[in-house]
């Protein structure tokens, strides 16, 4: 793969995409690095679906983009910026393949890269900017002081700036460009500029306003043209799968996956139904209280189930005493014959000998949705918002979750934001702030991560001070 | 009749093409006749001036319209695939009609239109041309009187061809200024800031600036539109003292025959009444009591902006937006005859627009009498002046034209 050279080097941690990127790349890299990029745009959906403040949200998203997809400026020294910024660059790209399908999925997509660029804006420095502003080329005049000068009432009185008593005129004094009008079409339809042959006069703090229509209006464009090409992708399969599997992402976020945990946190059989009743989000309660109610469990309630202990820190040992015990309708014959295997074969001891990782919430929104006996899947996806309303109170109802604060879940679950329903819970069932979510802010996107926050709060609730763990090992994220 | 086969093909050719030979901006462009009996035909388009005027001969459409240069000729419209035909230019055309100053205009209504209340259409030509040349920097703007009650501009710069609907429509939004309704009082809503007093936009007050001068002799003189009960109720609504406000209404509504004179005399009194109080220290603090939001906005502002904005609101010009929004909407040619009053759609000099007299223009009767008187004496090129170029005589139209004067 061949390092990006210097004449094609993106030269400011700003980019407003307009020429496709030119390198090779490995498959690998082509999904890993869209999937990081996913993860800070799906955030920046999820707040705006929990209606984080504006600044709330920058902190979190840029706390994510430093971890995923760091942008250092061309200033600092010792970091390859260059390698940062292509893979901002190709990201941005490959998810233009993946969210270009639909006018919703570009509307969305629009908005969070506008977004993002934003906060990416409010954040860096001056010189960056300015030097990404004169790389647009935008055609803008800087307004010479002369004329500046004369024309000042006029510009103030554009701007619906009046002078305070006891200033002078000169205090107001500030940059402004010229630009054609037909590059503001904001600012003049609003008559928030001044107007003269055919120039309207911005001032400079305005032009951040000329710099997001710049961007939107190329990102809008190019992803219609992007959805006309699509179709004649020359592809040998080997991208479509992974730009489906991409433009899922909004739907749950991305997922992180969870390995058995620290050895402090394995548990035993007899402790399921304990931890189950405090630290389970509702849909493995749900499994956990149908296999309790009728000691049974269906196929793929049993592997959503199964994979979920198992990564709590349930041994094959305990798990087979776990399910043995839970199917007690059934003769150990039976239960040899049909089940044993199974599980074995979930731990990796049987067949080709994978160790499977636990469903994320993404892969259980939509993957195996469940039939009319099933009980898997994710309950604020596949319940009636009745039932869900009831499952919660009696699942929660004992810690905090009333029916005062039913609907504000329902609404988030209406509108399709079912993790962040689930957020919520886990907010409210914690005594978390709204908008703390599973630490740092961020939302819950595997059955797992919620279950380990929760273990984890509890023990820095027990022992605040003695601790012989890091706090997050518990949840070491492997991307 | 001889003087139709008269070469008047240039002008519109010229006009409309921008040079001799025949380009996309002739052939792509859609024309759109009315035949007699409200016959429309819409995306006809003509590969020569030639075509188009035998086309236009063997119609003889009561009306033409032009409408904008499409990505592929108009007339193929039937055989394209659907979405392939898009207006791609179109000169930047303004409507501006009489009906919409109905209920300030006491002289005529509905489809009348006389020497008096043209001065309404001349201050608004008088603004937006002003606007149009300087502020957007626009040259060629043709101005055409529309036949009845209203003129039309097209401007033909480049740039102006080539604006998008969205840029049309940002364009729009900076020159509308009177919004809203019939249900809507107070039409004229331009005011930001603390107390909403701020100063005019400079181009708000360019505009103020032309038409202030008018405001007197038209709105208050010639029309005496505060005569209506309906119109100074508006012109109370700008006023924000409750007092002020209730005793002008109870004087004007006592006395029937009070002209906009006096009553606009009685709001300036009053005003500087209250702006006297003020300077004793007074009023400030009970209007201070009565409205937290307006606690240092001094009286003086306040009226100042709300007589601007009577001003703007009863003579600001008043556009038929969704005609300048679209390029694909059709606007009626100049030097066709208006099928009902028989008046030719001749060209107005924004210089001279208060000197014009649309009861005044010729109607195409009159010139085919001139036109016969001539024709027998000798060849006539030129004598019917400038302003009547010979294409009127070229259609002029299905016989019987009704005149609703």
């Amino acid at each position: 793969m061949p390092a990006i050279t210097s004449a094609n080097a993106i030269k400011t941690t700003y980019n407003i995409y307009d020429d496709p990127p030119q390198d090779d790349i490995t498959l690998e890299d082509f999904e890993l690095w869209a999937i990081d990029r996913m993860r800070i745009l799906a955030e920046i959906e999820a707040s705006f679906a929990r209606n984080r403040s504006y600044k709330d949200m920058s902190e979190t998203i840029s706390a994510l983009s430093r971890k995923y997809l760091p942008l250092n400026s061309t200033t600092a020294k010792s970091i390859d910026v260059d390698a940062e910024r292509k893979k901002d660059h190709i990201s941005h790209f490959v998810l233009r393949l993946a969210f270009c399908r639909s006018e919703e999925l570009r509307y969305r997509y629009v908005k969070s890269e506008m977004t993002w660029f934003r906060i990416k804006w409010d954040g860096n420095d001056t010189t960056e900017r300015s030097q990404f502003v004169e790389s647009l080329n935008l055609g803008w005049i800087p307004v010479e002081e002369e004329e500046r000068i004369s024309l000042l009432p006029e510009l103030l009185a554009a701007s619906q700036i009046t002078l305070q008593p006891g200033t002078t005129i000169n205090q107001y004094i500030e940059n402004y460009y010229k630009v054609h009008w037909t590059k503001v079409p904001d600012l003049v339809e609003r008559r928030r500029v001044f107007l003269k042959n055919g120039f309207a006069y911005v001032p400079a703090r305005e032009q951040a306003s000329i710099v997001f229509q710049a961007f939107h209006t190329n990102l809008e464009k190019q992803l219609m043209l992007t959805a006309k090409a699509l179709p004649r992708l020359d592809e040998d399969n080997r991208i479509l799968p992974i730009l489906e599997h991409l433009s899922q992402g909004f739907v749950a976020g991305i997922a992180s996956e969870y390995h058995v945990a620290n050895p402090a946190d394995s548990v035993t059989a007899d402790m399921i139904d304990e931890i189950s009743n405090k630290h389970f989000p509702l849909c493995m309660k749900n499994l956990h209280e149908t296999l309790r109610k009728k000691h049974h469990l269906k196929h793929y309630g049993r592997l959503q189930y199964g994979l979920f202990l198992k990564v709590i820190g349930l041994s094959i040992e305990e798990a087979m005493i776990f399910w043995r015990k839970g199917f007690s309708g059934i003769t150990d014959d039976k239960f040899n014959k049909e089940y044993k295997y199974n599980i074995r074969h979930s731990y990796g001891l049987e067949g080709k000998r994978t160790n499977y990782s636990a469903f994320s919430c993404q892969y259980i929104f939509t993957n195996h949705q469940p039939g009319v006996d099933d009980t898997h899947g994710c309950p604020y996806r596949h319940f009636s918002p009745e039932n869900l309303e009831s499952a919660l109170v009696t699942h929660y109802g004992n810690q905090g979750v009333t029916p005062s604060v039913l609907p504000e879940i329902i609404q988030q679950v209406r509108s399709g934001h079912y993790h962040v329903a689930c957020t919520r819970v886990f907010e409210i069932s914690h005594g978390l702030k709204s908008g703390e979510g599973v630490g740092d802010g961020v939302s819950v996107t595997h059955p797992n991560e919620y279950a380990a926050r929760s273990r984890e709060l509890e023990r820095q609730k027990l022992a605040p001070v003695d601790r012989d763990y890091p706090p997050g090992s518990a949840m070491e994220i492997d991307s | 009749m001889q003087i139709q086969n008269e070469p008047i093909s240039e002008d519109v050719m010229g006009w409309l093409n921008h040079e001799h030979v025949p380009s996309k901006m002739f052939t792509h462009r859609e024309f759109a006749f009315t035949l007699p009996g409200d016959i429309y035909l819409r995306y006809n388009s003509f590969m020569t001036m030639e075509d188009f005027r035998k086309q236009v001969l063997k119609l003889l459409p009561s009306r033409f319209e032009i409408g904008a240069v499409y990505s592929a000729m108009p007339k193929d419209k039937k055989t394209l695939r659907p979405g392939v035909l898009q207006p791609i230019l179109r000169e930047l055309v303004f409507d501006i009609d009489m009906t919409d100053y109905d209920s300030i205009r006491t002289c005529c209504s509905g489809k009348g239109i006389c020497k008096r209340c043209w001065g309404f259409i001349a201050v608004a030509v008088v603004v937006l041309d002003s606007a149009l040349r300087n502020q957007f920097g626009f040259r060629n703007l043709l101005w055409v009187y529309s036949g009845r009650r209203g003129i039309h501009l097209w401007i033909s710069d480049p740039e102006a061809l080539a604006l998008t609907d969205d840029q049309r429509k940002s364009l729009m939004g900076w020159l509308e200024v009177v919004k809203g309704g019939k249900e809507q009082m107070k039409k004229v809503n331009v005011r930001f800031g603390k107390g909403g007093v701020s100063p005019l936009h400079p181009a708000l007050n360019a505009a103020f600036q032309h038409l202030k001068s008018s405001f007197y002799e038209l709105v208050l003189q010639d029309q005496d539109s505060f005569s209506e009960e309906d119109n100074w109720k508006v012109l109370l609504e700008y006023l924000t003292d409750a007092d002020m406000k209730r005793n002008l209404r109870e004087d004007w509504a006592a006395d029937l025959n009070r002209t906009s004179e006096e009553k606009w005399d009685d709001l300036r009194k009053a005003m500087t009444a209250a702006k006297h109080k003020e300077k004793k220290g007074h009023a400030t603090k009970s209007e201070a009591q009565k409205d937290p939001n307006e606690i240092n906005v001094p009286v003086t502002d306040r009226y100042t902006a709300a007589m601007e904005d009577i001003i703007l609101e009863f003579m600001y010009p008043r556009l038929d937006s969704e005609v300048t929004k679209h390029r694909n909407h059709l606007l009626k040619a100049p030097f066709c005859v208006h099928p009902n009053t028989g008046r030719v759609c001749v060209p107005v000099e924004p210089e001279h627009v208060f000197d014009f007299d649309p009861e005044k223009v010729p109607t195409v009767q009159q010139l085919i009498k001139e036109l016969d008187q001539l024709g027998s004496e000798t060849h006539h090129s030129g004598e019917l002046g400038e302003d009547v170029p010979k294409i009127i005589c070229q259609y002029h139209g299905p016989p019987g034209y009704e005149s609703d004067e």
